[in-house]
């Protein structure tokens, strides 16, 4: 009794007894205690204190997201390959190496680690490195706040793997629909975890999502009007437009499946007035947004790269400004095409499959001012350019698909079949990955005052680029034979084999790409001598990003830049300009703190508590949490004032540096 | 650099009145359902229980929008009013879509029950 007030419903049964999840987990721990061994080894402890752990900076931060997101890459992509290897091998008497329970759970944790902690974290990385310096601000509107969110979603990150140590994970789907998610099917602690992670991680997305949208509103260099904005910025305001309107959706749905599976409530049950519909009717009128959320940015990325490596102004900026607008508005009026097979009528279908087919044309839109760029453009087929010649095929595909889809009939045929899977992934890999791997090319000098390496950048990109083909193209033609995602085993009469095998070897080939980025990423740190970027502008871009230093100082520009037209900095390098002593003045910057992470923290003892129903943990943490945020909002001494002597002397050190 | 916010500060009656406003209009809310519990004759039927809490409801979005987010003294350019809109526009969309797709997914008549076998066959997830 005293026990079960103490630890919920936590037991020695939930350490894992089967061989994979008690190595993964066992390697996490020991991962994790190297590296604090090697930080009190090499005395590094008040230096990661000091500059990243509670650091305000965005650029920091950013950097912080993308080692975070690219930990759970690794994560998701090992849970890929284990599909794969399941499905090329559970055929007729032979049934794998893994049980249909851990099958579902490994599914499950794919999807919702790629998209809520690889997809998003990467965004709010290159958001959080590239945006202040784009519209020329020296910082985010609200830092102390951004330090939250990057900290929260970290929690939801620890939380989505605790599984692996403590526990089981959900079987119940990326987006565990109810009555699966329900108690009476899933009892266990499986779904509380994907609840409390996505949770956290999301309340993290909502108040990044308002900070750059402020950000963009507020902050942006004197003479830069919105129809002079870089089309980066625009993409941003469309997504953080999207996540401010989304996100709060996704919250009210987790949390009314939370009291139904804690307070034994009847939101989505069959009894007592429930309904399951309105979770899938809700969990995607928030999912439908996502995925523009995760593609805009991506969008904004390549209308960069593309008019930098063709060394062109965009095409059609205008109608590119008004796609993104059309977007935004259209991804929130689709969403029942993702249920078109679950009951509703012909109206409804009719008119969400038109709606969907639609949103074909501001996209098309988006292609063919990409492809009119590059027209009589003076290219150079840079990584970063690769990637862009790669997503436009793979985009173009996967969108034809999704537009075949948009037809009702179609979909009653398709749906929940593997073609479906391929579709997406089409959508996710070609357009979201390979836009933000083009975009951590482009802007890795920026960031890290080296270029990286262009032979190892190659490799990787035709690996991926291959090993997609191979392991997604099997996937349309098995969606077509009838195959249905979420299969643990197949009968080996049905010929599927030899595709799942083929599909196999992709995932393999995409593993070997990843591989190669992480040895570009080493080799290049090794020889960062001799790719130092000294211009601050290493391949004659045009935004103001490349006008300060590489990698900027903290305050990003001593002086803030003028931007009286788009592609403001091309302007100012092609015109003649007076060399006059700069005029400095003082400004203000925001302190470091570790309240971030505090918050944070609080908040992820909170979702443990709640995952095992501890209840005094549980009330602990949130008067902490609560608490927290009271004295922090108290706080009257944030910032402080650089002077202009102390910009003065960085300003010639930097001078000196790059000289 | 931090650009100037609003200088003209709403003072505390504004917040007060805002408050006393909020307050009023929960418990106008609250009192017309005991009222409609206690005897059912006073409000002829539920649906208009249901329409009169619905305004009710507006109101104190719109109460709370002018007192506390100060939507009315707004400098150029409106943004907060834009942003405003938009939510509203996206309320409107998800808020009739829900109820046209639930009230069309009631009329294909499956129960709760086999709803939940439908998810479940559909989902491919077997326990």
């Amino acid at each position: 009794m005293l026990l079960a007030n103490l630890l919920g419903r936590l037991t020695l049964n939930d350490f894992p007894h089967n061989p994979i999840t008690a190595g993964a987990g066992v390697g996490i721990v020991l991962g994790g205690l190297m590296v604090v061994g090697l930080l009190f080894y090499f005395k590094k402890w008040t230096w990661l204190w000091r500059e990243w752990l509670t650091t305000v900076d965005p650029k920091k931060i950013g950097v912080m997201y993308l080692i975070v997101a690219i930990l759970m890459l690794l994560r998701g992509v090992v849970d890929a390959g284990m599909l794969r290897l399941q499905q090329a091998t559970s055929v007729g008497s032979s049934h794998g190496f893994i049980d249909a329970n851990q099958f579902q759970q490994i599914f499950s944790a794919h999807g919702s680690i790629m998209i809520f902690f690889v997809a998003m974290g990467l965004m709010f990385a290159i958001i959080n490195l590239i945006l202040p310096l784009q519209i020329g601000s020296r910082d985010v509107a609200f830092p102390f706040m951004n330090a939250t969110s990057f900290w929260l979603y970290c929690a939801g990150a620890l939380l989505i793997n605790m599984p692996l140590v403590i526990g089981e994970f959900s079987a119940a789907g990326w987006l565990a629909y109810p009555p699966l998610s329900e108690t009476a099917y899933s009892p266990g602690v499986g779904v509380d975890y994907w609840i409390w992670s996505l949770q956290i991680a999301g309340i993290g997305s909502l108040l990044s999502g308002v900070n750059f949208l402020v950000t963009i509103f507020k902050l942006r260099a004197p003479g830069m009007t919105p129809m002079k904005m870089p089309l980066f910025v625009w993409s941003i305001i469309g997504a953080m437009v999207l996540v401010i309107f989304a996100f709060p959706i996704l919250t009210i749905t987790l949390a009314l499946l939370a009291l139904d599976r804690t307070l034994g409530m009847h939101f989505f049950t069959a009894g007592a007035g429930g309904n399951a519909m309105m979770y899938v009717n809700l969990i995607w009128a928030w999912g439908h947004p996502e995925v523009y959320i995760l593609i805009l940015p991506a969008f904004g990325i390549f209308s960069e790269i593309v008019s930098t490596f063709s060394s062109k102004r965009l095409f059609g900026y205008t109608s590119m400004v008004w796609a993104i607008i059309a977007i935004t508005f259209l991804s929130f009026s689709v969403w029942l095409h993702h249920f078109f097979t679950m009951g509703a009528g012909p109206n409804v279908n009719a008119y969400f499959g038109v709606m969907t087919m639609i949103i074909a044309i501001p996209t098309g839109v988006k292609v063919f001012n990409w492809l009119f760029t590059m027209y009589r453009g003076r290219i150079r087929f840079s990584v970063p350019m690769m990637w862009f010649l790669g997503f436009v095929v793979t985009f173009t595909i996967g969108g034809v698909a999704g537009v075949l889809m948009a037809v009702p009939p179609a979909d009653f045929q398709l749906h929940n079949s593997l073609f479906l899977v391929a579709h997406f992934h089409t959508m996710i890999i070609g357009g979201v990955v390979f836009g933000y791997f083009a975009g951590l090319t482009y802007w890795f000098p920026k960031v890290f005052g080296f270029k990286l390496n262009e032979r190892l950048g190659k490799y990787a990109f035709w690996s991926w680029l291959v090993g997609f083909v191979l392991a997604f193209v099997p996937l349309y033609i098995l969606g077509i034979m009838g195959a249905t995602r979420r299969m643990d085993h197949y009968e080996a009469s049905l010929g599927w084999q030899g595709l799942f095998i083929v599909a196999g070897v992709g995932v393999l080939i995409i593993m070997l790409g990843i591989g190669f980025l992480i040895l570009q990423l080493l080799i290049s740190i090794k020889d960062r001598k001799h790719h130092l970027e000294t211009t601050g502008d290493p391949w004659g871009g045009r935004t103001l990003e490349w006008s300060t230093t590489s990698p900027a100082p903290f305050y990003n520009f001593a002086i803030i830049p003028q931007a009286d037209q788009r592609d403001a900095y091309w302007a100012s390098k092609h015109a003649t300009k007076p060399s006059v002593k700069p005029h400095y003045q003082a400004f203000n910057m925001p302190k470091n703190t570790p309240f971030g992470m505090f918050i944070a923290g609080a908040a992820l003892t909170f979702g443990f508590a709640a995952v095992w129903h501890i209840l005094w943990l549980a009330i602990v943490a949130l008067i902490g949490l609560i608490g927290l945020i009271i004295m922090r909002t108290t706080y009257d001494d944030s910032e402080y004032t650089v002077s202009v002597d102390d910009i003065e002397r960085l300003e010639a050190q930097s001078k000196e540096r790059f000289a | 650099m931090r650009t100037k916010l609003n200088t003209d500060k709403p003072n505390i009656t504004n917040y007060v009145m805002g408050y006393g406003l909020s307050l009023a209009l929960t418990l106008a809310a609250y009192s017309l359902i005991r009222i409609h519990l206690n005897s059912i004759h006073t409000i002829p039927s539920d649906s208009i229980l249901y329409y009169l809490l619905a305004v009710l409801a507006i109101v104190q979005l719109l109460v709370q929008l002018v007192f506390f987010i100060h939507l009315n003294r707004e400098t150029k350019p409106r943004l907060n009013i834009m942003v405003a809109l938009f939510a509203g526009l996206v309320v409107v969309v998800i808020v009739f879509g829900s109820l046209w797709i639930m009230s069309n997914l009631n009329n294909h008549g499956m129960t709760p029950d086999q709803t939940n076998n439908f998810i479940i066959k559909d989902e491919g997830i077997h326990y």
